[in-house]
């Protein structure tokens, strides 16, 4: 199965850090474009083109576009957030080191629709080594007048400022990620109010993760009809995935909204590594749902994927061959959570860590029936009750294995002997 | 305005109001934690949870503002449900021994418990923080253990006081609120205000408990000298349950008599007395060029907040002592000559609301009677403790008046309660002693109130005098940046670091601004009440000077009466 490389159309053909190079295939004529229409009239295009976020949430991206754009204020922001955190996941640092213009491109046409002339991205702490690309590469752009003042003689003015994180996965919760630029704790904000109306330094703010700002200047310049064709109806375009876990071929690769999971594991990743057979396939990262190995002829598009009790989210796809423990694959996942929780809201502060502490006990050969009901009331609470999205898909890893594989649960109650959680219970 | 539904119930409210508010209008209680009514939102407890029609979320009625058409749902059973749980949640990371905490019947988390109605057992292991109680601090008791981190305390230490003594440490589950670079309370510039004590919904942070030293020295035969700061007679009832603002003088005599304390004197003496120096202090420094603006010195938490922050500027500060630390040295020297009572054998005691009195009665400047001068500072929350534990009905009490020789204050000293109330009490004094006439209108409605800053002239025989008025440690910085910058064109400014002044102090019950408000109006009525409403008219006053002291800023004033301040900005590395 070919890729569909409209995302990663420049990728390892051109130098990523020369605006000249990004100019030469065609890069910020969507921008040039951009700057003579209304921003009214890009937002429009936009939603013709049925383009949502690439981040985790699949929000309609024109609507968000849209909030910001009426909030009346002098000062507005445009924010990529290039935190990415979600474990197993690398699209966002393979767009932004070899095709950072393309992402720079979409934030002015972002700026430009919405009223903005500051951008601001939120690199992840752990991708220091992209940081001085981007640097090299704003000014680069600054220099071929396709950012700062007077943006390709139209008098528009759009800069953009990178901002590096402090390693918090929570700093990827886009409210959070403010007060982090902020200089606050990364710990998220109630809502609303939205990001729209206030958001960074308390001013309009549009947020859009970077393989979303990516789509922005192919859409413009091909037309929302174009990107109509592409993918499914209520996912249209490509989506950048990355395949990690136990397969041959792992990596980020690019496709068509709606691809089979099943033909990205066994055509295009050439199956499950040194001959094992397949376990589960945990898809979204880890606040994803885990599926067992018959779910898996699944259209990968956001409204197939959260009929499957989880979310496409970053297009991550885990691939779990059966020398694991579904078990210990949940703990592992929970330990994680717990661990990136801010702190700040009681059910995913506490109830994080009684979430591992029971897996925990179920790992042990000590767990109780009682306590899987326990650890089902706690994650469905979780899931209604907390403060942001990560208290809420702490719970989602959980629930879902508990629905697919109830029955490795409870050989665990029953003392079988699980070869990863490794120990012989006896009776 | 929009129409919503609560619990079937059609409300007009207005638009952008939270849930919370809109239940609240409609008499419908949804319990809160972490919620705070003179505090920003926080919806970090999820405790309010409501349903709202349409969302699969329960949303927090606490930030949740109310939109047209809204349909809401405070007491589902899916409501109930995940309220018990979150609840559950805190609970297994409570210590519960709540019979012998100090918050023991005060405590929001025990209401919220029994509002609840959790009756079932918690399913998972407790997990007590590992923390040891910091009891460093002369005022305030750090127990981590019991903290919910609902974050009120931060709020009203760094937002409020603009200090921030305590923050948050680590994330996740390991979150916890402490002093920094793990600091014990009396090695951080805490100012001892007790702002967070009165907001901790907990037993978290508490009032360092000194009742058991007075039984002690009752116990060991100590004449026990009590001196009763203006603002207790008006928040000791309330403390013990009646309504905010009832005052209660004449009681809360009875009831220290029937503790066993064998004088009890009406600190609105010292109040005066403090006038008497610190105006002429003023008037001194007018006249002789000295440094100007002068501020107040009576509140021991901006005294120490000025050494941390302002050293250099310590000079602005009145010399002249707080009314606490003026009467401790009268009463072991003075009173003790008059009454012949070996002053080694008196345990001298104030009555105050404040917290940060336990901390100036032990600073080393205070021994001028050859003594410590006070000896045990004690709260109004304290006090009424002791009333409790002594089985004092005190809605039935008798009346008594204050102790002779002191007798009772003036107006002024009564007055210094509320924010604003030393500098009115000065100004009666210091015009009439600058005209020679005497003052038509006694009440400075400039200076009054609950501004941030109050400002007002007064013209004294020709001379225009300027004073503000900050109450609030916030608004006390901002003025310090205007002395720094030399634009605080004032002579004269008081300051106290809690807001609304020694009336919203940290050592009485449990304060919202509706009840400050209550409590001040109080304070102003009783002054009106008072026969003698300047400081220089009472008798007290015209005696000590005649018997003892001779005239202010007198040789043996300035030994007893007047102190001088420290650098203490070293707290600060």
């Amino acid at each position: 199965m070919e890729e569909m490389r409209i995302l990663l159309r420049n990728k390892d053909k051109i130098n990523p850090t020369s605006a000249q190079d990004y100019i030469q295939t065609g890069g910020y004529e969507a921008l040039r474009k951009a700057l003579s229409m209304d921003g009214q009239e890009i937002i429009d295009t936009l939603k013709a083109a049925g383009l949502r976020g690439r981040g985790g949430a699949g929000f309609p991206t024109h609507m968000k576009m849209q909030f910001a754009k009426n909030a009346e204020d002098d000062v507005k922001y445009v924010v990529c957030n290039a935190d990415e955190g979600e474990p197993g996941t690398n699209k966002d640092r393979v767009l932004l080191t070899t095709d950072p213009n393309s992402v720079f491109e979409g934030m002015a046409i972002a700026a430009k629709a919405i009223g903005a002339h500051k951008g601001f991205i939120y690199l992840r702490a752990e991708y220091p080594y992209v940081f001085p690309i981007l640097k090299e590469a704003i000014e680069n752009a600054r220099a071929a007048r396709c950012l700062g003042d007077d943006i390709l003689g139209s008098g528009f003015s759009f800069d953009i400022e990178i901002h590096s994180g402090a390693g918090a996965y929570v700093c990827g919760e886009e409210t959070a990620l403010f007060e982090s630029i902020e200089g606050h704790r990364g710990e998220p904000r109630y809502r609303p109010p939205f990001p729209g109306t206030k958001g960074l330094f308390g001013k309009p703010t549009l947020l859009n993760n970077v393989e979303t700002l990516a789509n922005f200047a192919p859409i413009l310049r091909n037309g929302p009809d174009w990107f109509r064709k592409i993918g499914s109806e209520g996912s249209p375009g490509t989506k950048l995935f990355t395949i990690c876990g136990n397969v041959n071929h792992r990596g980020v690769y690019e496709f068509p909204m709606g691809v089979n999971l099943k033909e990205i594991i066994y055509d295009v990743c050439g199956g499950i590594a040194e001959g094992k057979g397949l376990l589960a396939v945990q898809t979204g990262g880890s606040s994803g749902a885990i599926i067992n190995a018959t779910q898996i002829d699944l259209p990968l598009d956001i409204d197939h994927v959260s009929a499957s009790g989880g979310r496409l989210g970053c297009g991550t796809i885990l691939v779990i061959d059966d020398t694991n423990c579904i078990v210990d694959i949940v703990r592992n996942n929970l330990d994680f959570f717990r661990s990136e929780s801010c702190g700040q809201c009681t059910p995913c502060r506490e109830g994080g860590t009684h979430l591992y502490e029971l897996i925990c006990k179920i790992c042990d050969g000590k767990g109780t029936l009682r306590d899987m009901d326990t650890i089902v009331d706690l994650a469905n609470t979780m899931r209604i009750t907390a403060l942001c999205g990560l208290g809420h898909s702490t719970a989602v890893p959980v629930l879902t294995s508990l629905q697919n594989f109830r029955e490795v649960y409870e050989s665990h109650l029953d003392g079988d002997y699980c070869p990863v959680c490794g120990k012989d219970w006896g009776n | 305005m929009v129409t919503i539904h609560i619990d079937g119930q059609e409300l007009q409210v207005k638009k952008g109001i939270t849930i919370l508010e809109a239940a609240r209008s409609a008499n419908i209680k949804i319990p809160t934690l972490c919620y705070h009514e003179d505090q920003k939102i926080k919806s970090v407890c999820r405790i309010c949870l409501v349903e709202i029609e349409g969302q699969r979320l329960l949303q927090a009625a606490c930030s949740y503002p109310v939109s047209e058409g809204m349909v809401i749902k405070t007491a589902s059973p899916k409501v109930i449900k995940a309220r018990r749980n979150v609840l559950e949640l805190i609970l297994a990371r409570h210590p519960q021994d709540c019979l012998n905490c100090p918050k023991n019947g005060f405590c929001e988390l025990q209401d919220l418990t029994q509002e609840l109605h959790m009756k079932r057992p918690i399913r998972y292991q407790r997990d007590i923080r590992p923390h040891q109680v910091d009891e460093s601090s002369t005022s305030i008791v750090r127990d981590p253990t019991k903290c919910i981190l609902c974050t009120r305390c931060i709020e009203a230490c760094e937002d409020g006081q603009t200090i921030g003594v305590i923050g948050k440490e680590n994330r996740g589950f390991d979150t916890i609120v402490v002093p920094p670079y793990g600091k014990d309370m009396n090695e951080t510039v805490c100012v001892n205000c007790g702002q967070c004590v009165q907001v901790c919904p907990v037993g978290a942070l508490t009032i360092k408990d000194d009742t058991d030293k007075i039984y002690e020295n009752l116990d060991s035969g100590k004449i026990l000298v009590a001196q009763v700061a203006p603002s207790v007679r008006t928040t000791i009832a309330e403390a013990l349950g009646e309504a905010p603002g009832t005052p209660s003088a004449g009681r809360l005599v009875t009831a220290m008599k029937l503790l066993g304390f064998h004088y009890v004197f009406d600190a609105d003496f010292s109040a005066d007395l403090t006038i008497m120096e610190e105006g002429y202090e003023l008037l001194d420094r007018i006249k002789n060029g000295g440094v100007l603006p002068m501020i107040t010195s009576c509140c021991p938490a901006w005294v120490k907040f000025c050494e941390t922050y302002n050293p250099k500027y310590v000079k602005h500060l009145s010399t002249a002592k707080s009314p606490q630390q003026m009467f401790g040295p009268v009463i072991k020297t003075y009173f003790a000559e008059k009454h012949k009572i070996d002053p080694a054998n008196i345990c001298s005691i104030s009555i105050m609301p404040c917290t940060a009195k336990k901390f100036e009665c032990q600073r080393e400047e205070m021994n001028d009677s050859g003594y410590q001068d006070v000896d045990i500072s004690l709260t109004v929350q304290e006090l009424a403790n002791m009333i409790r534990e002594a089985g004092i009905n005190y809605a039935d009490l008798p009346e008594t008046p204050f102790d002779d020789p002191f007798g009772l204050g003036s107006g002024a000293g009564e007055i210094f309660a509320a924010t604003g109330g030393v500098m009115e009490a000065a100004l009666r004094t210091v015009y009439e002693v600058v005209t020679g006439k005497t003052l038509e209108k006694l009440d400075f409605h400039d200076v009054r109130g609950l501004d941030n800053l109050k400002e007002a002239e007064v013209d004294l025989n020709g001379t225009i005098v300027r004073v503000a008025v900050v109450h609030g440690l916030g608004n006390a910085r901002e003025i310090m940046r205007k002395v720094r910058a030399g634009t605080a064109n004032y002579h004269f400014i008081e300051v106290m670091a809690c807001p609304g002044g020694c009336i919203g102090g940290g050592g009485n019950p449990i304060r919202n601004w509706k009840k400050v408000k209550a409590r001040t109006e109080s304070v102003y009525q009783q002054d009106r009440d008072l026969p003698v409403r300047k400081s220089h008219e009472t008798d007290a006053i015209k005696t000590i000077y005649k018997e003892f002291l001779g005239e202010p800023l007198s040789d043996k004033a300035h030994h007893l009466l007047h102190t001088s301040y420290c650098n203490r900005q070293d707290l600060l590395r």
